[in-house]
């Protein structure tokens, strides 16, 4: 007799278990390796780049494709102020609605205002930048921009003429545009809050508000804080919508009222038409670095994110 | 109305609690007097948590849940309409089946998190709530080395006794307990039960409990509940010795539930 083990049980073929497993493994490496496939590329296309410049690439200021200077800092600037900023508005606006969505209103309503949030994040991007364009920037330019620079032109932030096209502007729609994915995973996350530890805040004599202080923010805290982060990575990567909207203009400059640039932008804009090979191989680098760094926040969201569900289901 | 003697402490007057359509608590009159240990007990199901948690209106938090009837704490009914849920938590701590500490915060940060909420926190008095607090769970030796230590570093029992000191450390007049020892081993089962024994000489006690001997250990007065309705209730020794009814019988020797 011969005994084989149940994976290779004649009658039913090779275990069905055994075949699922070895697909998703499959399918994860092969992901994988398309990103390292993917990076190793991208390098390889912007070695010209990197032997010319070196690490002036990204100190640098001077970007001119004519003359042969690549210095890529304009964008790097440009890059994280939009993003870091549009963050900064979008966080607490984000959490706000998440704690509305969940601690505050009831179950109908909220799902309700929950499904019209992930709505906005499935507009296109293109739409965002259209309505940006065409709404948004005149808006600004007449009102807004005038405003600011009367009140607060003193500011290195607020100088400047008012373009409408302009720093703010990108800010400002790529809040619009991150504002849902944030809301939309802490929202999760502070479902995840188990309730005995709101009834532990109540019980010592808690309002709602030091409840969702003492109790429910701290417990959901890093994975909001996943949240936000994944927030950034969509913010720092975002193209059309910014390209549409932020002038285009590679300076570096503190004031939001002036029109920047950034890195993906400047992608979408010059690939097309790259002047020479060293041209085509410096915005490769660009997006060699761009792919590292989302590539990192992105890591780092995810860890936190997981952290968090670990916790959340060992305890509860 | 019902009589309320002298020293009631808490009275519930014809307590309802329905679910949606569930009436899960029936018309329950009872007393519980100042300073004692009122134990309740019955089959899994019968209303226990929901009498407990409706003394310190937690089935606010519910939205399906409706209470009529009324609970005099002191005489006064704190159903009422002008009645802050808010102001009278502080009045009835409540410690819960399973141990819930804050995970993100200090055992000292832990032990003082309701006294914090009266907005005056003084390091140097805050200092002294958590020496004392812990020392009446007995936990303050063992841990009073690590006190900005996360919280969950603590054992389930170790935790439990957390929880109860946080609750003392508020001042309240009375603490309800849902079984608070199920998630615990004997030893500090029997930490628990020690506690309570000391804590009845300043607070009014509540226990619920699915533990016959414990019941009979640590409370003076014991309410026996099946289907929702108030079965019996009376004297700890004459419940477990001589109780009046049948079913009540049945349960304490274990013929049914
Ligand atoms: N939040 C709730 N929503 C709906 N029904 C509830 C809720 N809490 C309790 N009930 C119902 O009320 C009834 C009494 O439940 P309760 O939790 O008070 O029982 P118990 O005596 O504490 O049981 P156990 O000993 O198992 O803890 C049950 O029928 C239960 O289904
Ligand atoms: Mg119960």
């Amino acid at each position: 007799m011969i005994f084989l083990p149940p994976r290779w049980n004649i009658k039913r073929g090779l275990n069905g278990d055994f075949v699922f497993k070895g697909m998703t493994v499959l399918f994860a490496f092969s992901i994988l390796g398309i990103l390292l496939l993917m990076t190793v590329a991208m390098y390889r296309q912007s070695l010209p780049s990197l032997a010319k410049t070196g690490w002036s690439f990204i100190t640098a200021k001077e970007w001119d494709p004519v003359e042969g200077n690549f210095g890529a800092l304009p964008y790097i600037h440009g890059s994280l102020l939009s993003s870091l900023l549009s963050l900064a508005l979008a966080t607490p606006l984000s959490i706000a609605t998440a704690l509305f969505i969940t601690e505050v209103t009831n179950r109908r309503l909220g799902s309700m205002i929950a499904a019209l949030v992930e709505l906005l994040a499935a507009i296109p991007s293109v739409i965002y930048g259209l309505w940006g364009i065409l709404v948004m920037a005149p808006w600004l330019q007449r009102t807004v921009e005038p405003f600011l620079n009367d009140h607060f032109g003193s500011l290195p932030f607020f100088s400047g003429a008012p373009y409408g096209v302009s720093m703010l502007a990108a800010v400002l729609i790529l809040m619009i545009m991150i504002v849902p994915i944030i809301t939309s995973i802490t929202k999760e996350v502070l479902l995840a809050v188990p309730d005995s530890q709101r009834e532990a805040a109540i019980a010592l004599g808690a309002t709602r508000w030091e409840m969702i202080r003492m109790a429910v923010l701290p417990y959901g805290r890093s994975g909001i804080l996943g949240a936000v982060i994944l927030g950034l990575g969509r913010a720092i990567g975002e193209t059309m919508a910014v390209t549409m909207v932020i002038g285009n203009t590679p300076k570096i400059s503190w004031s939001l009222l002036d029109p920047g640039y950034t890195m993906p932008s400047v992608i979408a804009n010059e690939f097309a038409e790259a002047s020479s090979d060293l041209h085509a191989a410096a915005l490769m680098e660009i997006g060699l670095i761009l792919l590292v760094i989302t590539l990192v926040i992105n890591i780092m969201a995810r860890l936190l994110l997981w952290s968090v569900t670990r916790t959340a289901g060992g305890k509860a | 109305m019902s009589e309320v003697t002298m020293d009631a402490k808490i009275t519930l007057e014809q307590l309802n609690v329905h679910f949606g359509t569930n009436h899960a608590v029936k018309d329950v009159t009872m007393t519980m007097a100042t300073n004692s240990v009122s134990a309740i007990i019955g089959p899994s199901g019968c209303g226990k948590s929901t009498v407990l948690r409706s003394i310190n209106r937690m089935h606010d938090l519910t939205p399906s849940a409706r209470v009529s009837g009324a609970i005099l704490l002191d005489g006064e009914n704190i159903y009422c309409k002008e009645c802050d849920p808010v102001t009278m938590r502080r009045r009835v701590g409540m410690v819960f089946q399973k141990p819930n500490p804050f995970p993100a915060m200090s055992i000292y940060d832990n032990v003082v998190a309701g006294y914090k909420l009266n907005g005056r926190a003084r390091r140097s008095e805050m200092d002294g709530i958590v020496e004392q607090s812990l020392q009446r769970v007995s936990l303050w030796d063992e841990v009073k080395d690590r006190l900005h230590v996360n919280a969950m570093q603590l054992s389930g029992g170790q935790q439990q006794r957390l929880c109860i000191a946080r609750t003392i450390a508020v001042c309240p007049e009375v603490i309800l307990m849902d079984e608070p020892c199920s998630a615990l081993d004997p030893i500090s089962t029997l930490k628990v039960e020690e506690l309570i024994d000391e804590l009845k000489e300043k607070y009014t006690i509540v226990i619920v409990t699915h533990n016959m001997q414990q019941a009979a250990r640590v409370s003076d007065t014991t309410a026996f509940f099946y289907l929702g309705e108030l079965i019996e209730m009376g004297d700890t020794k004459k419940i477990f010795t001589n109780p009046e009814k049948k079913q009540t019988e049945d349960y304490i020797t274990g013929r049914f539930g």
